[in-house]
């Protein structure tokens, strides 16, 4: 476990997502799914971020500014420093066949990474409105779905669902496809087992998200 | 100078290094039963801190004596063991199956959990009972809530506790920003992190005053110059809560911090710097505003 203090590099606007790059200083990218604890200048406690990209000597979050610490982060700028620490949890397995990507809003998130490392398989993308949509650029192959339609409508049988997005998606996404690798969030104080608050529910017993997690397997 | 964490805000199996970077460990509070903590949502930042509602989720005493001897090959520095129980003969059992325990270095009563409904018996009661069960140094561990916290520091101390743990989380409460529900699913919890120290040092600082028990101080420690802070108020050693989370490096950032402080004032040791807050320029010991009975 390793934290160490990043430079920002850039910050892009996609909708309304901000994607911040930092050097990637001491730390390792992880694999797709796994997340980092970002520092949000001014607050108490980090944030959890899944890597959305890690070009060489580089890491980008994909961040929805949605209260004060993404904000915080969404107004980072060029040369400021923030601690990161990571990469944590369990990430999505590699080893699938037939991969398909599905992501929903800003749980598009791992989605670039994993479909880099994939080599770029198909994708289907649901988002809120055109405008969000903007950030399904960042994953090559992609169906793009907004609403009324959702990501459900739009798998087709047969594939290696790997998904990341809000809980209801989750859920509809586990009854298609029981196979399916999905990550999941949580709220969380520290992202490495000290603070006991990411727990969720596995199998009738309170689990520690960040330990067992994010990406769990669906059945 | 002694460097702890707070029960709860660390888990040596998953985090040894954070562990091995303290001088002693204490654990998250342990129960008779299992516990399976409260609903989602647990944790909630405020402005100047957070609070949490975990509800000492715990495996039990059983599980948790099985998992000692591993602990104590995870961790390699002394085991502080945090008891917790609904009533003074729970808490003594705990402590009377740790008796004799060569994993354990000392006992941490947590005689003030804001995030369990039923309220344990008088502090002191309790700490009697415990002192009856075992030999190990107890160390009872209050609320900043009480208004006089130097009486049950007195009345802990009669009972026989060898020192005190302050302070415990305060309750609190935080409303959605969006919705005005409270954020935390069992509604309220307990408050920790950069707004509690100033409660933290009045509570050292009165309790310093009332006895002459060692005293582990915590509560809101972001830095080194917090936990000079303490010091001064009457601590012995400190420990870091709400910090671990946000910086699990903060035990060597907080003593290498610490050492510019003690240099800097010109202390030979930190231990120099214990109590003197209580004391005036010409070296007497200030009147109090602190009343004792």
């Amino acid at each position: 476990m390793k934290r160490d203090q990043l430079r920002v590099l850039r910050t892009e606007q996609l909708g309304p997502y901000s994607l911040v790059s930092v050097e990637r200083g001491a730390l390792d990218a992880g694999t797709p799914g796994q997340f980092f604890m970002l520092e949000a200048p001014g607050r108490v406690l980090p944030r959890p971020m899944s890597v959305c990209l890690a070009p060489p000597g580089e890491l980008a979050f994909l961040i929805d500014p949605i209260g004060p610490g993404t904000r915080a982060l969404c107004a980072l700028a060029p040369g400021d420093t923030i601690g990161v620490l990571g990469p944590l949890g369990n990430g999505f397995r590699l080893d699938v066949e037939r991969p398909l990507l599905v992501g929903g809003g800003v749980g598009i998130a791992p989605l670039p990474f994993l479909s880099e490392q994939l080599g770029g398989p198909p994708a289907v993308l649901g988002f809120r409105s055109e405008w969000h949509a903007e950030a399904a650029a960042l994953v090559p192959n992609a169906e793009v779905v907004i609403e009324p339609t959702y990501v459900t409508d739009a798998i087709p049988y047969g594939h290696d669902v790997l998904a990341c997005g809000p809980e209801p998606m989750l859920e509809a996404v586990r009854a298609l496809a029981p196979d399916a690798q999905l990550a999941w969030e949580a709220p969380m104080a520290c992202g490495y087992g000290a603070c006991y608050g990411c727990a969720v529910e596995i199998g009738g017993e309170w689990k520690r998200l960040c330990i067992v997690g994010p990406v769990l397997a669906a059945a | 100078m002694q460097l702890l964490n707070a029960s709860g805000c660390l888990d040596a199996l998953t985090a040894p290094d954070v562990a091995r970077a303290l001088d002693a460990f204490v654990t998250k509070t342990i129960t008779p039963l299992p516990r399976d903590g409260n609903a989602p949502v647990r944790v909630a930042e405020t402005e100047h801190g957070m609070l949490n509602a975990i509800g000492l989720a715990n495996p039990g005493r059983e599980v948790f004596l099985q998992t000692l001897p591993r602990l104590q090959e995870v961790v390699r520095v002394p085991i502080w063991v945090s008891v917790g129980g609904f009533s003074a003969e729970e808490y003594a059992e705990t402590c009377n199956l740790l008796d004799g325990r060569d994993e354990v270095a000392s006992i941490e009563l947590n005689l003030s959990c804001p995030n369990v409904d039923d309220a344990p018996e008088a502090a002191a009661e309790i700490v009697a009972a415990c002192r009856a069960a075992t030999d190990l140094p107890l160390f009872a561990k209050l609320s900043p809530a009480a208004w006089d916290v130097a009486e049950t520091a007195l009345a802990v101390e009669a009972a026989g506790a060898d020192g005190l743990s302050l302070v415990n989380t305060i309750r609190g409460l935080a409303l959605d920003e969006r919705t005005l529900r409270p954020t935390l699913d069992r509604g309220a919890g307990g408050y920790s992190g950069p707004a509690l120290k100033p409660m933290a040092l009045a509570v050292v600082y009165a309790c310093a005053r009332a006895t002459s028990l060692p005293i582990v101080g915590m509560g809101g420690v972001q830095s080194g110059r917090d936990a000079l802070e303490l010091i001064a108020a009457g601590a012995s050693a400190v420990a870091l809560g709400t910090v671990l989370f946000a910086d699990p490096d903060a035990p060597a950032r907080v003593r290498a911090e610490l050492d510019v402080e003690r240099s800097a004032r010109g202390f030979e040791s930190v231990h120099d710097a214990r109590g003197i807050a209580h004391w005036t320029d010409a070296g007497q010991r200030t009147d109090t505003h602190v009343h004792v009975r």
